[in-house]
């Protein structure tokens, strides 16, 4: 058998390099002692390799396995699922590379290294992680290349793998569209699927929504039909918090229903809502969602809410009514709740409410008094506020003065509700930023915003949003125009990085065309999409078919072109076809029985003011085609450079 | 330089033979591949003539053999007659003997006496009573043939054919050319005073040179592919043979040395190919040889790769 020859250097270089592509993108999972380990074991393979040293005893090896093995039980406590199951995958294949001593072993290393590009996409599936599982595919393709043929010049295999690897993308395409979609993360297992998705939480204490502010993550994407609202409109609706204990705020009573309880009406704005996943079950829609949204469900405190918590990237087709006047009937129970109150907490606010609530004659006096109280306390708006005590609202109010958003809210709710009017905290995301490559609007959990509903008679629910009192412009135009110079700022909100800003939007856009067509094809889109191609219903066999046919089809058209391109390889040929096309362009085809020389002296008749360079450019070709061996590459350079650069009348 | 002999040469010949400078660059082509020459045609268009101004030219030893219907093969490879003083036979060596030969209406002759020369012509050696005699080296020779229509001939059969390496007619000249040939000079006189340009050895460079030039296997693909039509096309009784092949190749060779360049291009091919094939493939209905339209086209039906 050939396959128990020694490899040679250059296949088991290739190896190597595939071995350390594939598993490079892994080492961020794999535990950090597992990476270090694979490290090292392609560093002492790489070393033996260089100075033609033997590779370590099998007995080592075994041991080294086991102990890894342990090592991995550990740290994961069990062997099974995905993490243990690539850790284990990982230590195996560096130990295969030191084991390996005939063509065969690299073989077997070969399919290891394949299957470990897949474990890639276990853990996300980004474009990045994509081009990264490619250039690993490539490299390992390569090294199955040289075990054919070990005497091939590197940058030919390269090539050649390159075109072998192309070939199969129309496959991977059809595969793509037509194999039957399985709804879910297929990998995921249960425990580990739905772990580090960041969001807005249902309950904010002080300094909860600044942590956010800090994250340059993207909470979700909208793309309007037409021009976005002002960003003084957008407010993104999440949890709606009524009850109080003094320190946190927590949701309050309410319904959830299929009809939302308002009438909406004023403008419309429809959008596409691509979310990414928190694991809640509440959409982020814009203020306020029409009636006839499918597959959702409204809540009494106008929130959208999906039928389950959002754990997949999800698109949302969305229209919304930003003027809409909501709850002017309110439940009672609903009304209690907002003007509920701790007993013995913040007595210096309750105070000032209550001078305002002597002062003002009617809830809408008393509002307007707060707002105009508030704005002579003189607050300013940081990101890293001071740390509050007990009495969280009088210290913010009277001592430090300085919050985020949440303090605004959190103070302007209580001292309404001790002025006797209901008002509540609704949190979301405020603004916004437009993605000036694709025009999507792109809301990143830094845009986190905590605002505030007063209940006023016959006007319903009026949205308050006491941070403009202090920061207007972070309502206008973003956080980082609202906080002060030197405030701590995520890298991208910062001005003057311009041109990262720049890098990101573009990057953004190709993740959102990414998300929105390879990871948000799921079984409905894939759905739509047949019927739209005249498969309506297509169960399985309609699929194999499908699948059947089309890889037939390509099959058929690669071998047709394979058949067309097995003569223009030669780049002598290649240069004499196009230069035949030029002039055929000029209606002096080459007929095909015609001689280089025949064909060079009809074309010196036929274009006589280029007499010159068309003899000469037939007269080479004859000499570089006919004469014996194969022509020098530079003169056939030479010739097609004369080719290209020929230009006629 | 063999080039240079072979430009020497043809200037010559054109001074004496006008207007005819493809069919005299054809018979020197056939002459550095080593093959013979058949040249069918009418009486009296200087097929002797051209015989005789190669000779002339080349400084070769010449013989003219007026082929008729009673002449026999000892009349061409010689007769060994007893010679009494030294009690055995001598052999007297024939008109064959020289170094180019002019087969003078090689169809007036039999069969049996055709086959002599053609035996001659292929081995280069001539077998009188158990005795091999070698022939002259160069040994080239110019059959001539009138049109196998007139009366009194014996058409030469398909496979002596084979053994020229190419056909040509000369035809009647052009207008301005038979307008000098008309007025000028006798040309039996002209050819008289005309010197040898070369000597027999540089014409053994030439063919030696010819030898070496280079076929390239693109060529050879389009030899093959041109073969290959001859084979498959089914307006022909049969295609080209591999010796036809061979010759073809020789031909170009030639050709291409004549042209002054050292490698074979499909121009030389398709210059030679009528020549080479047409006195050698029969249309399938009615067994006549092929005109040169039907080549042309067999030609244009292979793409040049």
């Amino acid at each position: 058998m050939r396959d128990t020859r020694a490899p040679t250097p250059a296949q088991f270089g290739w190896l190597l390099a595939a071995v350390t592509a594939t598993l490079a993108p892994h080492a961020i999972e794999l535990p950090y002692w597992l990476a270090i380990l694979c490290a090292s074991l392609i560093a002492i393979r790489s070393a033996l390799l260089w100075r033609r040293g033997k590779p370590p005893h099998q007995l080592v090896i075994v041991l080294v396995a086991v102990a890894a093995g342990i090592g991995v039980r550990f740290e994961f406590s069990h062997f099974f699922g995905k993490d243990p199951g690539v850790a284990l995958l990982a230590v195996l294949l560096c130990l295969k590379l030191l084991e390996s001593r005939t063509t065969r072993d690299l073989r077997a290393a070969v399919l290891l290294a394949y299957f470990l590009q897949l474990g890639l996409f276990f853990y996300n599936q980004t474009p990045g992680i994509a081009a990264l599982a490619l250039a690993g595919a490539l490299l390992t393709t390569t090294t199955l290349l040289s075990l054919e043929d070990a005497a091939a010049r590197p940058v030919a295999q390269l090539r050649t793998s390159a075109v072998l690897l192309s070939q199969g993308l129309p496959f991977m395409l059809v595969l793509f569209v037509l194999f039957p979609r399985v709804q879910g993360p297929l990998w995921g297992l249960p425990s580990d699927a739905y772990s580090g998705m960041t969001g807005l939480s249902d309950t904010m204490t002080p300094g909860s929504i600044s942590q956010l502010g800090l994250s340059d993550a993207i909470a979700f994407r909208a793309e309007f039909d037409g021009t976005p609202p002002p960003p003084s409109q957008r407010y993104w609706r999440g949890p709606v918090l009524t009850r109080y204990d003094g320190r946190s705020w927590r949701p309050g009573f309410s319904t959830i229903a299929r009809e939302p309880r308002y009438e909406p009406s004023g403008r419309a704005y429809e959008y596409r809502l691509t979310l990414e996943p928190h694991n809640q079950p509440w959409l982020l829609a814009l203020d306020f969602p029409a009636a006839d949204i499918p597959k959702t469900r409204y809540a009494g405190d106008f929130r959208l809410l999906a039928e389950q918590p959002v754990r997949m990237r999800t698109r949302f087709d969305l229209r919304s009514y930003p003027a809409t006047a909501v709850g002017k009937v309110e439940d009672a129970i609903v009304l209690a709740e907002a003007q509920r109150l701790p007993a013995n907490v913040n007595p210096r606010s309750r105070a000032l409410a209550r001078e305002i609530a002597t002062e003002g004659a009617g809830p809408s006096e008393i509002l307007a008094l707060t707002l105009e109280r508030l704005r002579g306390l003189d607050l300013t708006y940081t990101l890293s506020p001071p740390l509050l005590g007990t009495h969280s609202v009088d210290e913010f109010l009277f001592d430090t003065r300085q919050g985020f958003c949440e303090h605004f809210a959190s103070a302007f709710v209580f001292l309404m509700r001790a002025a006797g009017v209901p008002a509540r905290v609704v949190t979301g995301y405020q603004g916004g930023e437009i993605n000036p490559v694709d025009g999507s609007l792109v809301v990143r959990q830094s845009d986190a915003h905590a605002w505030a509903e007063v209940w006023l008679v016959g006007r319903g629910w009026v949205r308050v949003d006491p941070t403009a009192l202090a920061a207007p412009s972070r309502i206008e135009s973003g956080l980082s125009a609202a906080l002060p110079d030197w405030d701590v700022l995520p890298l991208l909100r910062r001005p003057g990085m311009d041109w990262l800003r720049d890098l990101r939007h573009r990057w953004d856009a190709v993740s959102n065309t990414w998300n929105q067509w390879v990871l948000g094809y799921n079984p409905d889109r894939q759905r739509d999409l047949l019927e739209r191609m005249g498969f309506p219903q297509p169960d399985w066999r309609t699929l194999a078919m499908l699948l059947g046919v089309s890889a037939a089809g390509l099959m058929l058209l690669l071998l047709a072109w394979a058949f067309a391109q097995r003569r223009q390889h030669d780049p002598l040929d290649a240069a004499w076809t196009s230069f035949s096309r030029k002039l055929a362009r000029h209606g002096a085809a080459r007929h095909p029985w015609e001689g280089p020389l025949d064909y060079g002296k009809r074309l010196a008749m036929t274009f006589p003011e280029h007499a010159e360079p068309l003899r000469t450019i037939s007269e080479d070709y004859a000499r570089l085609r006919y004469r014996i061996g194969p022509a020098d590459p530079h003169s056939v350079r030479l010739l097609a450079r004369h080719i290209r650069r020929l230009k006629l009348k | 330089m063999p080039h240079r002999y072979a430009i020497r040469v043809l200037e010559a010949a054109n001074c004496i033979i006008l207007g005819k400078d493809r069919e005299l660059r054809l018979a020197l082509a056939c002459l550095i591949a080593r093959g013979h020459l058949l040249i069918e045609d009418l009486p009296g268009v200087g097929k002797t003539t051209l015989a005789h101004v190669i000779a002339r030219l080349i400084g070769l030893h010449f013989q003219r053999i007026q082929f008729t219907s009673d002449l026999l093969p000892a009349d061409i490879v010689g007769v060994s007659i007893f010679d009494r003083e030294a009690s055995s036979f001598r052999f007297h060596p024939g008109p064959i003997f020289s170094q180019l030969i002019l087969a003078d209406e090689i169809n007036r002759a039999t069969p049996k006496t055709q086959s002599a020369l053609l035996e001659a012509m292929e081995e280069r050696q001539v077998t009188a009573d158990s005795e091999t005699h070698p022939l002259p080296e160069p040994f080239f020779v110019i059959a001539t043939q009138n049109p196998s229509h007139q009366i009194g001939t014996f058409p030469l059969p398909e496979s002596q054919l084979d053994r020229f390496l190419l056909r040509i007619r000369l035809g009647y000249p052009d207008r301005s050319a038979e307008r000098a040939l008309l007025m000028g000079e006798d040309r039996r006189e002209l050819l008289e005073r005309q010197p040898a340009v070369i000597q027999p050895d540089a014409l053994l460079a030439m063919q030696q040179a010819a030898h070496a030039i280079t076929v390239s296997e693109r060529l050879v693909d389009y030899v093959q592919a041109l073969l290959a039509t001859t084979r498959h096309s089914p307006e022909l009784a049969a295609g080209l043979s591999p010796r036809a092949g061979l010759g073809l190749i020789a031909a170009a060779r030639a050709w291409a040395l004549i042209e002054g360049r050292d490698h074979v291009l499909p121009e030389d091919i398709q210059t030679v190919f009528p020549h080479v094939a047409a006195h050698r493939l029969h249309t399938a209905g009615d067994g006549r040889s092929v005109t040169p339209e039907a080549l042309g086209q067999l030609v244009r039906d292979v793409p040049v790769v």
